[in-house]
């Protein structure tokens, strides 16, 4: 038999080329000719273009060419819906309000294109930009959610009666009826702040025309490469095969880089056509900030209703999402925070109202969590303030309410990002909450720790959540898989990298199957050349998706390898088996043949080829889940905080988590360590701040608080637990965005435990020591 | 137009002597005058040290610094420490300890980590975590880097 490689923790294919610094990123690429772009951006968010004086720019030495609204014509039209709009809910409304590459008439966000520069270097670019004059007529801008929407408010759209991009009502159960029954019930408001994706690598994209060849290639760090094809083809009247998008190796991607139809892509491949010569742009950190897309901001008004003995009855929640200034990504982000709110809980009745709002500010699309965490934030900060009116334990509500393993498939009765009825396929969530407070001692540190802490004037505080995370949403991805003439496996799937490791665990599941070693197996992401149908890296669906078409597609070169195999060696197929890159008979080891070799034959140069038969070595899958499948995990934190300062220091962080068959437990844990990073920069360090002219107050790493190392906890302590999903064949569920999702949530909770003789809550995340000291003081009445 | 200056210095071993604009950042001179790329540039503003060089023994950050001002200096990128088949052990310690996912950061890391290693051959994690506060990492939370760091100066000692 060979060595099982799946489920089985295997150094990366991909590290030793990026660790010696030969792994071509975006802006290594240099091409004979290549021209640079830069982009004149609005200094206001939100202001009239009354002219532009670009020519001062123009006749700059090294300029190519300096380009506005008025000379790309009918390009200048709000691009595609990169997301259908939510038609599956019944009684929903909305407006879509697309991305302009170009400011025409009215700049809707500091930091949106008028005017992009062509040079001979990226530095005369950037100085032509100096040289552009805009005359701006400046107006109101829109900044807060709920003012937006009150009569009579400046219009981010004028077209629009109201700044209301879209308002989605979902119910399950009665709220109302609930609210009646409830012994209790508790209304709070709870905001949550807008933080940046933070790629180290910015975005970026190399256009190619070859204009002899009428062809097109794109280099792009895109998560989206054959949506970036198929809207360049379409917009150029190009057919699809004559763009090729190549995805080089991207440094982190963790949302914003799904986008397509930007500024950039759109303006620069009909530049680059025009002028017949390649064009880089790589964005600055500064463009990535105000530019780009970033996400979370929401106001939520939350209502729990609950029994004496803690048991939730019923929920509702009323919540304002800030869209940005478009809302091309339609609902995907509120839409997650509806179906993540009360998910992991048995909670009969739950009315949930989406009020999406048009703002002067940079467009919202998903943030690694992409609305998840909200969600959490919100449920759970609620059964604290449940917990905290009955005097409850933290822990024991939780435990109390929590759906049961025998529960599964689990229809939640709300729709979500994927547009069908959310279930839960699998789980088991009490096991996942007992092993927690078993790693963290909670007993003990409630009897024993704490105490004798605060008798010591110490302010240690714990707290913990609970979380689902759906994965793996459709539609679908697909993969082909051959084996080539020199024995090895190559495998080609339309979602690109970004540092996920899919180059060794998509080599683990074909090297499973193939009996080859995963070295052997190489993979190409990202590269339409390669396979040219999928939708994209998102919402965790990565390994799920395309893992399962990689699994199916070897599955079937397996069946071929076999059945060729069986010619050659005339044995039934039955006796058979991959071996070390060999097709052997199972009790006859010595009597074998070459995958190579078997590869070479399936396609022969001359003579027979059975009629019906196909050529080579070689299998295309596709594989869509009819619905995502649903990660979950449980997480604790110990804070000591200095109720001076209000300095806290994470003690421990334990986690627990599901992600069905982790194909790679290393890589598993990497992402999940990851996600922390970014949940617990969220909590307390990260914030995208607007003023209210709109103004973006954080466009660098001076302003906006990137978590370093010495603001991490020294040790993540982690188990899991695998509850393989039914969905697919390999049992896998996605965990891109586990650690990012309970972290806001527990850190809080934590907080306020902490500070117990203070009597603060925390209904608020994106904290700082500032903030939080201001909460103390009101508390105190101070 | 600008007058151009010429520079002398020697980058992984290989003396240069070129002429450049005097703005030209030492980061963009690496990467794209003399196209060693595993130099990365994250923010350009002296912040988040993916493009950490080591520079005369010392490392330091190349975009905040003019190509002019390395005049008479010498250098070392990623590029000089091992190559994918023959890894330097900090480099074989990252991939031990799964100390990287994307890797735009990882140059920056290994340079800073060497340059570290060099004085300092038996860091307690604090010290490690010290050491590598001045680079960003969003893929692995650092737990992992702080892992491979200590590994990396076990191997250092066992090959010296």
């Amino acid at each position: 038999m060979a060595e099982r490689v799946f489920h089985k923790s295997i150094l990366r294919n991909e590290d030793p080329q990026i660790l010696a610094g030969k792994a071509q990123y975006l802006d290594d690429i240099e091409l004979p000719g290549m021209l640079y772009a830069a982009f004149k951006r609005s200094d206001y968010a939100h202001a009239r273009l009354k002219s532009i004086d670009v020519s001062e720019a123009k006749a700059l030495p090294g300029v190519i060419g300096v380009y506005t609204a008025e000379d790309f014509g009918d390009l200048v039209k709000p691009g595609p819906l990169q997301v259908p709009p939510p038609t599956a809910i019944k009684g929903a409304t909305y407006a879509s309000r697309t991305i302009m590459p170009i400011v025409k008439d009215k700049v809707r966000y500091s930091g949106e294109p008028v005017a992009v520069v062509i040079a001979e270097s990226r530095y005369i670019a950037e100085d032509a930009c100096d040289y552009i004059y805009p005359d701006f007529e400046p107006l109101d801008a829109v900044i807060d959610l709920e003012k937006a929407l009150e009569p009579g408010a400046v219009l981010v759209h004028e077209d629009l009666p109201s700044n209301e991009a879209a308002h989605v009502i979902q119910e399950r159960g009665n709220y109302a009826e609930a609210a009646a029954k409830a012994d209790l019930i508790v209304k709070k408001k709870i905001y949550v702040d807008r933080v940046a994706a933070v790629a180290l690598e910015n975005r970026g994209i190399v256009v190619n025309w070859d204009d002899k060849a009428q062809m097109m290639t794109i280099w792009c760090s895109t998560q989206s490469p054959v949506t970036l094809r198929n809207a360049t083809a379409t917009r150029m009247g190009l057919f699809e095969n004559q763009v090729r998008v190549i995805t080089p190796f991207t440094g982190g991607g963790f949302g914003p880089k799904i986008n397509t139809s930007m500024p950039d892509d759109v303006l620069l491949t009909e530049l680059a056509v025009r002028l017949k010569r390649p064009i880089k742009w790589y964005e600055d950190r500064r463009e990535n900030f105000m530019a780009t897309t970033s996400e979370r901001d929401q106001v939520h008004y939350a209502e729990i209703a609950v029994t004496k003995a803690g048991e939730i009855l019923g929920f509702k929640d009323v919540f304002y999402h800030n869209s940005g200034a478009y809302d091309s990504y339609m609902m995907t982000v509120p839409l997650n925070t509806q179906t993540h709110t009360v998910s992991n809980y048995k909670i009969p009745s739950f009315y949930t109202e989406i009020i999406m709002v048009f703002t002067n500010e940079m467009v919202v699309t998903p943030v690694r969590g992409a609305g998840r965490p909200q969600g959490v934030f919100v449920m759970e900060r609620m059964i604290d303030a449940a917990a905290r009116e009955l005097k409850m334990d933290v822990a024991e509500i939780r435990r109390i309410n929590l759906i049961q393993p025998d529960a599964y498939p689990v229809s939640t009765g709300i729709i979500g990002q994927d547009f069908v009825e959310g279930v839960l396929d699998s789980g088991d969530y009490p096991t996942a909450l007992n092993k927690v407070m078993e790693m963290i001692d909670y007993k003990n540190f409630r009897e024993v720790i704490q105490p004798k802490a605060r008798a010591e004037g110490r302010h240690l505080g714990l707290g913990i959540c609970t979380f689902t995370e759906g994965t793996g949403v459709g539609p679908y991805e697909g993969a082909k898989i051959t084996v080539g003439g020199n024995g090895k496996v190559s495998v080609a799937t339309g979602v690109s990298s970004q540092g996920q490791a899919h180059y060794t665990t998509f080599a683990q599941i074909a090297a499973e199957q193939l009996g080859v070693e995963v070295k052997d197996v190489k993979v190409t992401t990202g590269d339409t050349g390669a396979f040219a149908w999928g939708a994209g890296t998102f919402a965790s669906r990565g390994a799920t998706v395309a893992g399962t078409a990689i699994h199916l597609a070897a599955v079937k070169v397996k069946d071929k390898a076999l059945k060729l195999a069986s010619q050659f060696l005339n044995t039934p197929e039955s006796e058979l088996e991959l071996v070390g890159g060999f097709v052997q008979v199972a009790d006859l080891p010595d009597k074998k043949i070459s995958l190579g070799d078997l590869a070479s034959k399936a396609n022969p140069m001359r003579g027979t080829f059975p009629p019906g038969a196909e050529p080579g070595l070689e299998a295309v899958a596709y594989y869509g889940p009819p619905y995502g499948a649903t990660g979950a995990g449980c997480m604790a934190m110990i804070l000591d905080v200095d109720a001076q300062t209000m300095k806290p220091k994470i003690e421990r962080l334990v986690m627990v988590h599901d992600v069905g068959t982790p194909i790679n437990p290393m890589v598993v844990e990497g992402q999940v360590h990851g996600g922390i990073q970014m949940g617990i920069g969220n909590a307390f360090y990260e914030k995208i701040h607007y003023d209210e002219t709109g103004q973006l107050l954080t466009a660098s790493f001076m302003d906006y608080l990137f978590p370093q190392a010495t603001d991490m906890p020294s040790h993540i302590e982690m188990d899991h637990i695998e509850n393989p999903s039914p969905l697919n064949p390999l049992g896998i569920k996605g965990v891109g965005e586990a650690g990012a999702i309970p972290t806001p949530a527990v850190f809080n909770q934590a907080l306020e435990d902490a500070l117990y003789d203070t009597g603060v809550e925390l209904m608020e995340s994106n904290l700082s020591p500032s903030k939080v000291y201001t909460y103390v003081q009101k508390a105190k009445g101070a | 137009m600008t007058q151009l200056v010429k520079i002398n210095l020697t980058v992984n071993g290989v003396q240069y002597e070129r002429e450049v604009e005097p703005r030209l950042l030492l980061s963009d001179f690496i990467r794209h005058d003399l196209h060693l790329t595993g130099t990365h540039v994250g923010c350009e503003h002296g912040l988040c040290g993916a493009c950490t060089i080591i520079l005369d023994g010392q490392s330091v950050r190349s975009c905040i610094m003019f190509a002019v001002m390395a005049d008479g200096s010498t250098i070392e990128t990623v590029e000089s420490l091992g190559t994918p088949d023959h890894l330097h052990p900090v480099q074989e310690a990252f991939m031990e300890k799964h100390a990287l996912q994307c890797g735009f950061c990882t140059p920056g890391f290994l340079m800073t980590i060497v340059d570290y290693l060099g004085d300092n051959k038996n860091p307690t994690d604090e010290e490690i975590r010290e050491a590598i506060d001045g680079n960003f990492c969003r893929c692995t939370g650092y737990e992992n880097i702080v892992e491979a760091v200590k590994l990396a100066a076990q191997k250092m000692a066992a090959h010296s």
